[in-house]
């Protein structure tokens, strides 16, 4: 009896030692990330800002704003996947390798792709939940339809109707009526995203291509305000308010600031609580769910 | 023949519990000292909601009522509950109405369905704040369906909705279903308690917890009654 229960103890020791090696490790492609190597680099390259626990403290924390991520806390900004699930190893990737805009955070494309992958693995030693869950199913971005004059229209109207002008004012500034008093999820004010700054090489939080921009807003930014619109906006809506998103960074070269242009400029205002009868042909039952 | 059996059966198991086991723990919570004054809250940035308030509104950390009672305290026993393995298969409704959260506290099973409602002309954004359970901020706007949701671990999860600042609640997610929320008049009730030997626990959302043991022997009432230290600030 008691050597069956110790081979049992000893099998659930090795099964959770497994488990927690293979929460050490992550995967992109080919390659595999390693926590033990990543450490290494996180101290080198991390640690001033996101501190030595990974809890976002590191010396350099107080002079910054926004404060550096919290990794204690695994709610990460930028997603493929739904709103409270974790992120996949590309998405951390990706989010070390591009840095976040307005921010001080840098981009470290510089680093090689191993040792952005090694941090991966490290940062996700810093909670339980990479033990004990797995990364979302990551949301599909269905491909993009033409950019039309209908489409930015009808863009323009749903940005009414979600009230997404409540945070990013009627010109996309990031100063609605809302934006004075939003915080983040640690009480740190916190600003939305001014559409109208920067130029061609303007880049939203998470990516820069209309995929990216359309994955924003479906996943949310979990950690701050700006909340996931899954379960509210049908794919082909979501396409029209991506064209609409781009007409309001007027300083950028866009196709959808071309087509705008070559209508004249002027995006056609319907009244906000008339439902257009000419909507369903032009915008069909295309999408599905 | 067979049915019949198992109708006996059921009348078996089910009576002892229904006999011995309908003891009950009635209470009211009540404050010493001045609670501090509920804020206004100033809707005029989003008439849709202003206009469905004809009498002004507050801020709900603190409810009083007379002879200084409270309200919005929820009650449950924290040790000793019974066996719970079925989560109930009704769900809890939280319902967004005039820029405010009703109920202002909900407290639901863990597991147990949770239904988001928006009664309003207005996008809300429903975003608990959970820390032991996953954090999550989905956009509600008018006329779109319930929201359905679950939480996995006992927590207090503050909720709020960043577009209208003003709106604070909390989901109380708990290992029991055996829960009250004081009303108005401060009083609670835990009906359908076994016999055993339980820790009740009265949370308030700016007071902190408080806990009393109690014993049920049989199907005998007892009065558990809380005080909570009102805080000026």
């Amino acid at each position: 009896m008691k050597a069956a229960s110790k081979c049992l103890f000893s099998i659930s020791v090795v099964i959770a030692f497994g488990l927690s090696c293979f929460a050490q490790e992550a995967h992109v492609g080919n390659l595999t990330g390693h926590a033990s190597e990543g450490k290494k680099h996180y101290r080198r390259f991390c640690i001033g800002c996101h501190g030595p626990l990974g809890d976002g403290n590191g010396e350099n924390a107080q002079w910054i704003d926004p404060k550096p991520r919290d990794f204690t806390a695994a709610t990460f900004k930028c997603r493929s996947t739904p709103t409270g699930t974790l992120p996949t190893d590309q998405d951390l990737y990706n989010s070390i390798g591009r840095g976040f805009t307005n921010s001080n955070m840098p981009h470290w494309d510089p680093l090689p792709d191993q040792t952005r992958l090694d941090l991966v693995a490290y940062i996700k030693s810093f909670s339980p939940r990479w033990q004990s869950e797995k990364a979302g199913d990551p949301i599909k971005v269905p491909p993009e339809p033409s950019v039309t004059m209908e489409s930015i229209t009808h863009g323009a109207e749903l940005f009414q109707k979600m009230e997404c002008w409540k945070c990013h004012g009627q010109q996309g500034r990031g100063d609605g009526p809302s934006a004075p008093t939003l915080t983040d999820s640690k009480d740190q004010p916190i600003r939305p995203y001014n559409f109208a700054a920067g130029g061609d090489d303007s880049r939203f939080k998470c990516g820069s291509s209309n995929q990216d921009l359309y994955r924003i807003f479906i996943t949310g930014v979990d950690g701050t305000p700006m909340p996931s619109f899954a379960d509210v906006i049908q794919p082909n809506d979501a396409w029209d308010l991506v064209h609409y998103l781009r007409t309001l960074q007027t300083q950028r070269h866009s196709k959808e600031n071309e087509v705008l242009k070559a209508a004249g400029g002027k995006i056609p205002v319907k009244p906000s609580d008339a439902n257009p009868p000419a909507q369903p042909d032009n915008k069909g039952s295309g999408g599905g769910n | 023949m067979s049915k019949q059996c198992f109708a006996v059966l059921l009348v078996i198991i089910v009576c002892p519990a229904l006999v011995f086991g309908a003891g009950t723990v009635t209470g009211k919570i009540t404050y010493t000292g001045t609670p501090a004054k509920m804020k206004p809250i100033d809707m005029s940035k989003e008439p849709s909601c202003a206009k469905q308030h004809t009498t002004p509104v507050t801020t709900e950390a603190v409810v009083t009522g007379a002879n200084n009672t409270l309200a919005n305290v929820v009650v449950y026993i924290s040790a000793g509950a019974p066996d719970e393995s079925s989560v109930p298969s009704q769900a809890v409704t939280y319902t967004q109405k005039g820029c405010q959260y009703i109920p202002h506290v909900l407290p639901m099973r863990t597991g147990q369905e949770l239904k988001v409602v928006n009664d309003d002309q207005t996008s809300h954004n429903i975003h608990p704040l959970a820390k032991v359970n996953h954090e999550w901020n989905k956009s509600q706007p008018p006329g779109t369906p319930p929201l359905s949701e679950k939480f996995d671990k006992e927590e207090f999860i503050p909720v709020k909705c960043n577009v209208h600042p003003w709106m604070h609640g909390y989901f109380v997610v708990l290992k029991t279903s055996h829960y009250a929320v004081s009303g108005a008049d401060g009083t609670f009730k835990l009906p359908d308690l076994p016999p055993g030997k339980y820790t009740l626990t009265a949370w308030q959302e700016d007071y902190g917890t408080q806990t009393q043991d109690v014993t049920i022997s049989g199907s005998e009432s007892k009065t558990v009654d809380f005080s909570f230290k009102a805080k000026p600030y």
